[in-house]
């Protein structure tokens, strides 16, 4: 279906009936809405339950396999873990096998050749548009997705959410925080 | 930017439409992208959402006729189908040529590397 909905696209394009830009950014407003999240759930947990954290960081696809409701996150996944000491990001060359089932509907940008090539030159030059700063001391490891491997970022565990259920810890995992180039949503701030 | 009425209108226009309390959902982006495409072309008046909501039931009818399950989560397949039904019969693109599309971007999967964006050529219709 994905390649049919390719096709009707491209004709109404070159006919001038619809803007690829347009429609993207009416996709964009619905990019929370766009498949199931797992991935948010799959950090929820990691930071809940520190054998399901273990079991993800050794093989994060059986670790979440492991997770009767989540399916569809495929082979080859492999999550990295930000702590104070380093933090990741992630960077892809974004073919069809984007994990979306996992992270939610990629960011237009994404899409930017610039925006690859310079994440891998810059990285701290880039999270500073995105508004993350870090510590200068903080290291920053780029992951290269591919077809062979997907990476799942696992961020840090935001403060002030001690006692919170899964379900609640799962609704600050925003999808720029698991790819890295965000954090969650800080409790009590405004979103 | 997104016209968060012009969505309202439509889930309020089309009956089925799978929707949360804050508008529609979606089970995997060709959805998203199907959905952006009618409102685009109803924003250009190409079809009112009476004759879209016409022709999606009836599209519907025939998949049901034909066996198709009901149970929502081929909704936005009748959706592609209505789409495509409307923009042929609008004159906008025969059925010849969308189906040559087709054929052309199923090539080009075919011929891409696993990994590496995939991106339509002018003989990927040469088939």
């Amino acid at each position: 279906m994905e390649l049919r909905t390719r096709a009707l696209e491209t004709i109404l394009t070159e006919k001038g009936y619809v803007d690829a830009a347009a429609l993207d950014s009416i996709v964009q407003a619905y990019e929370s809405k766009i498949g199931p999240r797992n991935g948010a759930q799959v950090v929820a947990k990691a930071w809940s339950d520190p054998a399901f954290k273990q079991a993800l960081l050794a093989d994060a696809s059986k670790a979440v396999g492991t997770l009767g409701h989540v399916s569809r996150v495929g082979d080859h996944l492999v999550a990295v873990e930000n702590t104070p000491q380093r933090h990741n990001m992630v960077v892809c060359t974004l073919c069809s096998c984007y994990p979306w089932e996992v992270l939610g509907l990629p960011p237009v940008w994404y899409k930017a050749a610039p925006y690859r090539s310079r994440a891998v030159k810059d990285p701290r030059g880039v999270l500073a548009d995105f508004g993350v700063s870090l510590p200068t001391d903080t290291e920053i490891r780029v992951w290269d997705s591919t077809a062979e491997t997907r990476f799942l970022v696992l961020p840090m565990r935001p403060e002030g959410t001690e006692g919170w259920s899964e379900a609640q810890l799962a609704e600050i995992v925003t999808r720029d925080s698991m790819i890295g180039t965000g954090f969650p949503t800080t409790p009590g701030a405004p979103s | 930017m997104m016209d968060a009425a012009a969505a309202a209108r439509a889930t309020g226009a089309v009956p089925g439409i799978p929707h949360d309390a804050e508008g529609p959902v979606f089970r995997e982006p060709w959805e998203a992208q199907a959905f952006a495409m009618a409102l685009t072309l109803h924003e250009r008046g190409l079809f009112s959402w009476n004759e879209w909501a016409a022709t999606l039931s009836d599209e519907i009818k025939r998949a049901q006729a034909a066996g198709d399950p009901d149970t929502g989560e081929t909704y936005y397949r009748h959706w592609m189908a209505t789409l495509e039904r409307l923009v042929s019969a609008k004159g906008v693109a025969t059925s010849e040529t969308l189906h040559r599309y087709r054929d052309a971007w199923d090539h080009a999967a075919d011929r891409t590397p696993h990994g590496t964006p995939i991106e339509l050529r002018p003989e990927d219709f040469e088939g």
